[in-house]
Order: C-alpha cells, then sequence, then structure tokens
C-alpha cells in the first residue's frame, strides 16, 4: 500500500511491522514525531508493544537493554544531545550482544544551538560496536528498519539507522507500506537465544579477566566482519520478498569515471542530479553513496574507487584536528591498494547548511582543479 | 506609563538583537520574565553581576532574551553548570529558570542534590505539566490521567509535586506561586534571590497549545482561571479541614529554612583543615 509520510513516520511504521514488543523513548527534537506515533500504535492496538516513555535518553537506553536482555524485540529513537547522552549505553548493548534497532535523526551537537542537519552526532559514535546505515529516502528508512532487526538478530550486536534532519525526518514523500504477511514471512516473530529466564539462568554483565574481555571483545569484531555476509543476505532476502534492495553502496556512473564524488544521507539525492549534469557536458564524474558505514563496506568501496584519478568526499562532519569522518574512512580503506586515487576531503552542510546542486558542483570543479590535495580539509560555504 | 515600561524592557532585553521570541502567544513564560525583571530591577541589583542558565525546552530561551550575563545549557544540567558557576565565583547571583522535564526527569538527580548541598542559587522552574518545545509529551508533573500526545488515551502515571520534592530534599527557600498570581510571583521571586541558600520557586504556568488544548483548556484564559479557581494560598490552606484542600494546589512561601549554605561551609572546613595541618 502507497502512502504518503514523513521519514519520521516511515521509521514508526517499520517498527509496526517488526512487531517491536518495547519502547522506551525521551522526546527530542527532530525525533519526537517517531516515538509519538509509536505510542499512539501501542496505545490504539496496532502495535502489541509497551510504550514507556522515561526520563532522559541515557535512561531509555538502559531500558531498551533491560527490556531486550528480557528477551522482547527492542526499538527506541533519538538524535543529536540525545544520542550522545546515551553513550555509555551504546557500548554496554553491543557488550551485552543485544540486537537493539534504533533510528537516530542527524542532528548538529550544541553549542552552539542547532537543531538542524549534520552527521556529527552518529559518526562520533562509531566506535560504540553499533552497526549504521545511512538512509537517502523514506523508503529506505523504512525498509532499512526492518532489515536492522533481521541483521541484528542473527549477529547479535544493535544497529543505528539513521535519517537526514528534516530533509527526511519531516518532509512528506510516497512509501510504499509492505505488507504485514510479507514480513512476518522475512522476520519471523522474536525468540531470543540468550534471555533472561528462570527455567535456563543467563547471567549478563560479569566482571571477566583480561584473557575472557579480550575474547569477548575477539568475538565482537567476528561477529561485525560477519555482519556484512548476513547484511548481504538480508538485502537479497528482501529483494526476493519486496522487490527493493539497498546494498551496502551505491556506485552511480563510476564506470570509466576519472572523478568520483563520495557521500551519503539526502545528499546523494542532489549528487546524482549534479552527476546527470555534468556527464551531460561529458564531464567524467561519477557518485559512490556510501549506506553502511559500520562494518565498513571495503570491497565495495575499493571496488567502486580504485580506478578513479580522484575522489571528493563530501562529508557533513568533521573530527576537529584532522578531517572530514568519511574521508578519513576512504582514505584508509585506499592506503594498500596497489593503485589508488588522490583523496580530496570537503566539510560543508555542517547544522543544516543547505547542500545545494551548486556547492556540489564547486566541490567537483575544484578537485578537477586541484593537482594535489591538500593536507587538511576544504571547507564550503559558512560564516565566520 | 507605557515609556517607563519600555524603559525597564530595553534595560533588561536584548530587545534589539533577540526578537522576536519563540514563544506562543499568550505563554505563561512571558509573564514569568515579566516578574522576573521587575524583582531584580526593584532589589537593584546590577546586570552584570546576574548569571541566568536554563537547560533546554521553552524555558530554555529565557536567558537568549536578556541582557544579563547567561548561559544556555543542556537539557536537564542547568543546576550543574550552575554549580559550577558558584564554585568559581561565588559572588555572582546565580538563578536558573527550568521546566518541570528539564528540571524533575533529565535533570532530576541534580535538582535534588542542588538543593540537599545547599549552594546559593534561585531554581525557578516553571511548571507547565507537560514537555511543550518537542511537541506536548507527558512530564513527571502531567497530571494522572491528563492527556499528553504519548499519552493519548490518558496518563497512567503519577505526578511529581515539584515544591514538596524541594523541600524534602532539602531547599532552604521554596515558593509556589502562578502566571495568574502575578504580584505573588515577583514577591516570590524576590524573597528567593535575597534568600541565602537553595531557593526554589515553582511556577505554574500555561501551555495552552500543549498542554491545555488536549486537555479541555483550549485558551490562555481558561488556563489562568483554572489556576485562580484551584489554587489557595498558604495563610489559608492553614485554617483548611484536609478534605476542603482536595483538588486544590497551595500558593506562597512553603518553606524558609535557616543553614549554612555549602561555600561558607567550604571556607570553614578549609580553615579547619589548615589548622589541623598548618602548612
Amino acid at each position: 500500500m502507497i502512502k504518503v509520510m514523513i521519514g519520521n513516520h516511515a521509521v514508526s511504521y517499520g517498527v509496526m511491522l517488526s512487531r517491536v514488543q518495547v519502547i522506551p523513548a525521551y522526546p527530542i527534537t527532530p525525533q519526537t514525531s517517531i516515538v509519538e506515533e509509536l505510542s499512539e500504535f501501542c496505545a490504539d492496538g496496532h502495535l502489541n508493544a509497551r510504550f514507556i516513555k522515561v526520563e532522559s535518553e541515557h535512561s531509555a537506553m538502559a531500558c531498551c537493554i533491560g527490556a531486550s536482555a528480557a528477551g522482547a524485540r527492542t526499538f527506541t529513537a533519538t538524535s543529536s544531545q540525545g544520542l550522545a547522552l546515551m553513550h555509555e549505553m551504546l557500548h554496554w548493548a553491543t557488550g551485552a550482544r543485544l540486537p537493539i534497532v534504533m533510528a537516530n535523526v542527524n542532528r548538529a551537537l550544541g553549542p552552539p544551538w542547532n537543531i538542524w542537519n549534520d552527521q556529527t552526532d552518529s559518526l562520533s559514535q562509531r566506535d560504540t560496536g553499533w552497526l549504521q546505515f545511512y538512509c537517502e529516502s523514506n523508503q529506505e528508512v523504512l525498509d532499512t528498519v526492518i532489515q536492522s532487526f533481521k541483521i541484528s538478530e542473527e549477529v547479535l550486536l544493535p544497529t543505528m539507522l539513521v535519517l537526514d534532519a528534516f530533509f527526511l525526518s519531516h518532509t512528506a514523500e510516497a512509501v510504499d507500506v509492505p505488507d504485514a504477511q510479507d514480513v512476518d514471512r522475512y522476520l519471523p516473530r522474536y525468540q531470543a537465544r540468550y534471555r533472561l529466564d528462570v527455567d535456563n539462568p543467563h547471567s549478563f554483565g560479569n566482571l571477566a579477566t583480561p584473557e575472557y574481555y579480550q575474547g569477548f571483545r575477539n568475538k565482537i569484531q567476528d561477529d561485525m566482519i560477519r555482519a556484512r555476509t548476513v547484511a548481504k543476505k538480508a538485502d537479497e532476502d528482501f529483494e526476493s520478498i519486496f522487490h527493493r534492495s539497498y546494498g551496502f553502496t551505491e556506485a552511480y556512473q563510476c564506470e570509466g569515471a576519472d572523478l568520483i564524488l563520495v557521500t551519503s544521507g539526502t545528499v546523494v539525492s542532489t549528487s546524482r542530479i549534479v552527476i546527470d549534469e555534468l556527464r551531460k557536458e561529458g564531464r567524467k564524474v561519477g557518485l559512490l553513496k556510501i549506506r553502511m558505514f559500520r562494518p565498513f563496506p571495503f570491497d565495495d568501496v575499493i571496488g567502486a574507487l580504485k580506478d578513479a584519478k580522484k575522489v571528493a568526499v563530501l562529508d557533513r562532519a568533521i573530527s576537529f584536528g584532522h578531517s572530514g569522518i568519511f574521508a578519513q574512512e576512504i582514505m584508509s580503506a585506499m592506503y594498500n591498494q596497489p593503485s589508488k586515487p588522490l583523496i580530496y576531503s570537503y566539510i560543508t552542510g555542517l547544522g543544516g547548511l543547505d547542500v545545494t546542486p551548486r556547492i556540489i558542483t564547486d566541490i567537483i570543479n575544484d578537485a578537477c582543479e586541484r593537482d594535489i590535495p591538500p593536507q587538511e580539509s576544504i571547507w564550503i560555504g559558512g560564516k565566520s | 506609563m507605557v515609556k517607563e515600561v519600555t524603559k525597564l524592557i530595553h534595560k533588561y532585553l536584548r530587545h534589539d538583537k533577540k526578537f522576536p521570541h519563540v514563544w506562543c502567544p499568550g505563554c505563561g513564560n512571558g509573564v514569568i520574565l515579566g516578574a522576573l525583571i521587575r524583582a531584580i530591577d526593584r532589589l537593584g541589583l546590577e546586570k552584570d553581576e546576574i548569571v541566568l542558565a536554563s537547560g533546554i525546552g521553552c524555558s530554555g530561551r529565557m536567558p537568549v532574551y536578556v541582557d544579563f550575563n547567561t548561559l544556555h545549557a543542556t537539557h536537564g544540567r542547568a543546576l550543574t553548570f550552575a554549580t559550577g558557576i558558584k564554585l568559581a565565583k561565588s559572588s555572582l547571583t546565580v538563578i536558573t529558570v527550568m521546566g518541570d522535564g528539564d528540571a524533575t526527569a533529565i535533570g532530576g538527580n541534580h535538582f535534588i542534590h542542588a538543593a540537599r548541598r545547599n549552594l546559593n542559587i534561585t531554581a525557578i522552574i516553571i511548571n507547565n505539566q507537560i514537555y511543550g518545545m518537542t511537541g506536548g509529551q507527558s512530564s513527571p508533573t502531567t497530571p494522572y490521567g491528563c492527556y499528553a500526545s504519548t499519552a493519548t488515551y490518558g496518563h497512567i502515571e503519577h505526578a511529581f509535586s515539584i515544591a514538596e520534592l524541594a523541600k524534602t530534599a532539602g531547599a532552604s527557600f521554596v515558593g509556589r506561586g502562578t502566571v495568574y498570581h502575578i504580584h505573588l510571583l515577583e514577591k516570590l521571586i524576590k524573597h528567593a534571590i535575597v534568600k541565602r541558600g537553595f531557593s526554589v520557586v515553582e511556577v505554574i504556568s500555561n501551555c495552552h497549545i500543549q498542554f491545555g488544548r488536549r486537555n479541555q483548556m483550549e485558551d490562555p484564559v481558561t488556563m489562568l482561571e483554572w489556576m485562580r479557581d484551584h489554587s489557595v494560598t498558604v495563610e489559608k490552606a492553614k485554617d483548611m479541614e484536609a478534605e476542603a484542600l482536595k483538588g486544590f494546589f497551595t500558593i506562597g512561601i512553603l518553606a524558609d529554612v535557616e543553614k549554612p549554605i555549602y561555600t561558607e561551609e567550604y571556607t570553614n572546613i578549609q580553615k579547619r583543615a589548615k589548622l589541623l595541618n598548618p602548612l
């Protein structure tokens, strides 16, 4: 059934169709309408789940951990400062091997206060052991919620799906809402492999000596790596039922491209138009969309970029003192390749700064003109 | 008359920089800001000696509009930022303004500990019984059975009494006012600022947009009339039976006790330690 809905409600529908059982949440702009819609689904019986509005985001994630350990399919949503406040619990959810799924609406961190889009909030949770998917459309958002549970419950690691503040969260698009029966076929009711159970007691969160501690960490990494295979299969299975799939990355017009622009989220949609225009002018340019950020899709990225002369990475985030975060990841992925492109890091779109076709064109032109990438990232737009 | 008011506004507000403000027409926040400014003006405090700190939510915008030293901090943490300010520069008059969700949910822990610690800080807590800015989610003071965007069929949790919580946690001064009883409110804020110790003024305010409209009080006047009709002064309540007080809340000074403040205790303990362990 096609419904017109904002990105936040696409999340809510995905959660409803995934038959989530516990949803602890705390309001924060621009996430709030995700959990508001869910609280209504829970109250009117569209979703047979318990919803609780707790007293902070830290409590929300702690409550998710409790619910997931008790064997419930668990979801929450947050944004920006809320995600930052959860940080301690994000590590905990991973260490406890709980397949929690969370939607994060990308919003800038303060100060100065700003409620608009950038990716620093989720990218600064890179090392917490959560899988991360960056979505481009409301359809992708809904589908990724369902896929996230499928993947997380297989590898016993939590997943964060990410959508742009306002550009997706509050923008309505036509979304094909899958049939509940089909989703049930794809994602059966949750049966936790390990849970708190009086008949078969398990203990979560014990002290581990160094040897065991490192061993547990090693297992997390093994399962993160395995998550690539699991996510690939989850995407293929999804396609066989729903006729849609997304891959880890999407290479657009990359064949024979001398320069490839790399970006994520809604900027990808704008970039496609720019690439089309430049291709019409005979320029050899392509685009690589990064959808899965953790685990990092090395093979896809290397495959798409290895033959290009130059790569321009457009980051809506900055690691202060280094460069754009996606740019660093791309550089490190390419470093050991025998043939590799020059990689340029561009910072723009922070705090909701509009990334227009003009800005994207400027970035491409700038990268074409510079013989060697500067050590520092190149900033585009903004006032000092 | 208008001219005097304008002078007052121009003296204390960043009128040419930060306006128009974000508050909805009829919001109680403006009434509270007015009472705060008049209280400060009548106390004759210097603007530069005052710090106004806030957290997040509609109340969090208040420091943006005034020409004091201001700090718009993170959600729930106004009192922790204020604690740091007071330790670094205890001569400053530190006032925090918070909402009910801000002060008693995400910042609830800080609230009780600030009261227990008894730093010389004034906490104005605007209680509109809802999360206003994010769209009307239930807060720790949403009454049982009332409606919120996350309680569309009625709220099943029970509310905190902010003033009672402050008393129990050890605040030196606790007052409760409303945006209807404007003279009382100004008096309570003045008293709280002058009081040495942790002082709390709970202000019952109207969010007719997010709370009222879901709870059969769609306009500010109806909400103000509700405050008028459901409040009893502390003085009057003394002579009333518990039965007769049901459904009413008390307004006025609820606690006013003398106890040493944290920074004084700190200086004393340093002196004692120096005597016992001379350098």
